[in-house]
């Protein structure tokens, strides 16, 4: 008997704000430690904090892309709890009034349905060596955006692609810079079976990590039920080098937090302006985009997926496909030779690529040349001038027979195989006499003299 | 002085010698300071000097020595909250009312009650500081050490903090003119908080006419104090010259009853001289003293103890050489008995929903839809400040009835009013004061009817004899 798991993420997501959330001291990944710090996000006895607006903003954003009700007015309030990286001895956070409620996010294997998001301050980075542990406060103060999802989830995999998902979606948003090996995403995960107590574990900064520690927990959880063993409540950690989850806290030793509205900040007020403002600025969400790629471009779901990976690629391929490329062929080039290339900038300008693959399409040019040209493309040349110095596909006859025949009379022991009934070996020559016309010969057109040239002399 | 220092009859180095020997002197006797920062007086005196002969157009009290309750940051001078929990804590800034009256040459850091609890100033971590009136006596507190600074002549005026009557209190006890503006309308940056929805600085000076002086200094809107109020400042000194025909003046008969006799007399007798000067009295009731009492003290511990949860004993302080880390952490739990007694009863009151934090504040909003009312009947609360005179140190109350010395004072700071305490009469040689109480921002109002009282009346004047011990 199985049971369904009921499964629950807490995912924080560092806002993309140039400032911290109530100080000025700037966010930049990767300065020197204790750097980018001021008596605010330090903790300092009498700073007190400022919101910032961008930060304000981007929440806002974020909470309207995942289709939350944004609150007309939500309060701050003090978590407190005693940890190193936390100066004041609370975090600031939002408890009983959050910025939004609800949101959704569509996954294949169904809708996951959000609780409430909030916004609060992340906390200082602790490294800890062989006999010490030392503290960062640069990440002290940050801007956080946490997303609670209903415990709706219904397995490892589907944590794994939710979080997927909700990363491209905060991306394309402009909420979050989505590199997670910078922490820029970290997720908490609850996790019950059948009636257990309820599990939550912690740190985990990675997707794999999260499917990894719940696929890990699952499998603990139902063997623990099959020899009859109760699941405590109790809070665990991952460990990623042990690939296991370890104990952190029983339920009695629960964290004792405590909360206290924030008196030094009043109420946070999303005006009908700064709703206005942040809906302007959001784009298409890609699921949205994913499902209109397939409907109006006829592309396959993994082809759409591929595209809309990133909302550069997926702008660019609309702009190939504007600009006269038949839709299946550029979706073909992009994510096959397009995607090995440079992105963004890099790229060729959407039309003169659409020139290049009407070439293609058109059979003027072979895909090996299709591929030669583009790389001159991209060293700056146009179109035009790649094509010209490539030069056209070869469709002369004569010069294709001379091909042709040369390439079999090097290779008897190919030609033997092929009359010996390995139709293989045909795809051997074409691939020799390609090369030796430096990509340039039409494949059909030497395929069908290759194949007439070898059955002649069979008889 | 401000006018001998305009016209060159004096310099300020002069008046900062001459402050700084006199805060020597009592140094002894009242413990009023933490530290005496003399050099750094100098320095800044020194400064102005110059600047004044070089012609530069200098602020009014740019030249002005003062003294600072010693839970307002000060840039490299330690700022210890009278506790040994920040010893050795010098802050990299200043707070907004010292970059304010930075023209002003630092006496000293004044003593109060460790972290601002208290009403006796004798839970300071460096022992009590003492009335100069009577050194045998507290100068109140929390602001205890400011407050005795300004009666003594050691400052001609000095910053304290109000949380819950920690300007007014000490004010009265000392015989000193202590005003606490409305909540916001000074900028809380860099001030230690104890309860931050409730705090708000405070001025002490000798006369209502330098506390108008001082307050236009420190008043005005701070980008980095978001409870700090947008409006404009009006021009207090306009509100000096002013009478007080017509104003509508509330006294509450059931409050006078309460106060020992010579406070309820003095303050009858401040009631006939208002009503003599065109005032007219009318009488109130304030029948939620004891409610306010009660949400204050549920309100300002969970704050306090939010406040002080940074406070763990290893980033800020005294911190023992331990074997263990739980040594440490234990070795380094220095906070007094009140504090700790605060503290527990901070965060035992919290309950799932915000317990009875969320009571205290539900009973705080009834108190100011109360006074809303109120105002909507009178211009001003005249009220006591205390219903004694200062206390005996080795008398001192307990602390429950301790509270009760502010009993008068919590409902300004529950509802953000501006309130005025002011020198009205003597007993046994004793200062007694009156407190006035206005709607909120309209500290112009406190100013008119103070200076006013201080045209007609002497008290103010009196100075205690310097005791030397």
């Amino acid at each position: 008997m199985t049971e369904m798991p009921v499964i629950g993420l807490e995912v924080h997501v560092q806002l993309k704000a140039r400032a911290k959330l109530f100080c000025s001291c700037p966010t930049d990944f990767g300065a020197p430690p204790n750097s980018r710090v001021c008596p605010v996000c330090l903790g300092l006895p009498g700073a007190l904090p400022i919101i910032n607006n961008q930060a304000v903003l981007l929440a806002v954003r974020g909470a309207l892309a995942l289709g939350a009700e944004v609150s007309t007015s939500s309060t701050f309030d003090r978590k407190h709890y005693f940890y190193p990286d936390l100066p004041k001895g609370y975090q600031v956070s939002q408890n009983l009034r959050p910025l939004a409620h609800g949101g959704r996010v569509p996954t294949p294997m169904g809708q996951v349905d959000l609780l409430r998001i909030h916004i609060e301050e992340d906390a200082g980075k602790l490294s800890h060596t062989e006999d010490s542990t030392l503290i960062d406060y640069n990440r002290s103060g940050q801007a956080l955006l946490e997303i609670v999802t209903a415990p709706c989830l219904s397995g490892a995999k589907q944590a794994r692609v939710f979080l997927e998902i909700l990363r491209r979606a905060l991306v394309y948003a402009g909420v979050c810079d989505g590199r997670l090996e910078e922490g820029s995403m970290r997720c908490d995960a609850n996790l019950s079976l059948g009636g257990g107590g309820r599990v939550e574990i912690k740190n985990l900064n990675s997707f794999r990590g999260v499917e990894k520690a719940l696929a890990y927990e699952l499998e603990r959880q139902s063997r623990a039920r099959a020899e009859g063993r109760t699941v405590l409540g109790e809070t665990r950690r991952w460990d990623e080098a042990g690939a296991a989850t370890r104990v952190m806290r029983t339920k009695g030793q629960a964290q004792d937090y405590w909360f206290l509205p924030e008196p030094d900040l009043p109420p946070l007020v999303i005006g009908a302006d700064l709703r206005r403002q942040a809906r302007g600025d959001l784009p298409e969400m890609p699921w949205t985009k994913e499902k209109r790629f397939t409907d109006d471009y006829g592309l396959s779901p993994a082809a759409s997926s591929g595209l809309t990976k990133t909302r550069t690629m997926a702008d660019y391929f609309e702009a190939v496909v504007a600009a006269g490329c038949k839709a299946r062929q550029a979706a073909n080039f992009l994510l096959g030779e397009g995607s090995k290339g440079p992105r963004g900038a890099g790229l060729p300008s959407p039309g003169q690529l659409a020139l290049l693959l009407c070439e293609l399409e058109q059979g003027r040019l072979s895909p090996t040349g299709a591929k030669a040209v583009f790389a001159r493309m991209l060293t700056g040349e146009t179109a035009r001038e790649a094509l010209r110095a490539v030069g056209s596909q070869l469709t002369d006859r004569e010069y294709l027979e001379k091909l042709a025949a040369e390439v079999v009379a090097a290779n008897p022991k190919a030609k033997a195989d092929y009359l010996g009934g390995r139709k293989r070996a045909l795809g051997f020559f074409i691939g020799a006499a390609m090369a030796a016309s430096g990509g340039r010969a039409h494949p059909a057109l030497l395929r069908k003299i290759l194949v007439s040239l070898l059955t002649k002399n069979k008889v | 002085m401000a006018r001998g220092l305009a016209a060159g009859e004096i310099s300020s180095r002069e008046l900062t010698e001459d402050f700084l020997r006199r805060s020597e002197r009592w140094q002894r006797t009242l413990n009023a300071y933490i530290e005496i920062t003399g050099d750094r007086a100098l320095a800044t005196a020194k400064r102005i000097d110059a600047l004044r002969c070089r012609g530069e157009k200098l602020g009014p009290l740019a030249g002005i020595p003062m003294a600072l309750k010693d839970n307002i940051s000060t840039r490299g001078v330690a700022t210890t909250c009278a506790s040994r929990v920040l010893a050795g804590y010098i802050p990299p800034y200043d707070a907004a009312v010292v970059e304010k009256l930075g023209d002003c040459p630092l006496l000293g850091k004044a003593n109060l009650d460790e972290f601002a609890m208290g009403s006796s100033n004798s839970t300071s971590a460096y022992g009590p500081a003492c009335n100069p009136w009577d050194p045998a006596r507290s100068p109140g507190g929390s602001s205890g050490g400011s407050a005795a600074l300004v009666a003594a002549g050691c400052a001609p005026f000095s910053l304290g903090t109000d949380t819950g009557g920690s300007v007014r209190q000490p004010a009265a006890f000392c015989g000193v003119t202590g005003f606490k503006p409305s909540y916001g309308r000074v900028s809380r940056w860099g001030l230690l908080p104890l309860a931050p929805s409730l705090d708000q600085v405070g001025v002490l000076t000798p006369s209502v006419e330098d506390c108008a002086l001082v307050l236009q200094e420190i008043a005005g809107h701070d980008s980095r104090d978001a409870t700090s109020a947008g409006m404009s400042v009006p021009d207090y000194r306009a509100a000096l010259g002013t009478e007080v025909s017509g104003l509508k003046i509330g006294l509450c008969p059931e409050v006078l009853a309460d106060c020992s006799r010579g406070v309820g007399s003095a303050l009858a007798e401040a009631a006939r001289e208002l009503e003599k000067g065109g005032g007219q009295i009318i009488s109130v009731s304030l029948p939620f003293l004891e409610e306010a009492m009660g949400a204050y003290l549920l309100i300002a511990s969970a704050e306090a103890a939010s406040s002080l949860a940074r406070y763990d004993g290893v980033a800020y302080g005294y911190r023992p050489l331990s074997p263990t880390l739980a040594e440490m952490y234990l070795g380094s739990r220095v906070f007094g008995p009140e504090v700790l007694r605060r503290l527990l009863l901070g965060v035992c009151s919290q309950g799932k929903g915000g317990g009875n934090y969320e009571l205290g504040q539900r009973v705080r909003r009834a108190i100011v839809s109360r006074l809303d009312a109120l105002f909507g009947q009178v211009d001003l609360l005249l009220l006591p400040v205390v219903s004694h005179p200062a206390f005996r140190l080795d008398e001192e109350p307990d602390p429950l009835a301790m509270h009760y010395n502010d009993l008068y004072s919590i409902p300004a700071n529950l509802a953000g009013l501006p309130a005025l305490a002011l020198p009205c009469g003597f007993s046994e040689g004793l200062p007694l004061s009156l407190q006035l109480m206005a709607p909120r921002f309209r500290e112009d109002l406190l100013l008119a009817a103070g200076s006013w009282w201080q045209r007609r009346t002497d008290w103010h004047h009196r100075r205690p004899r310097e005791v030397c011990s």
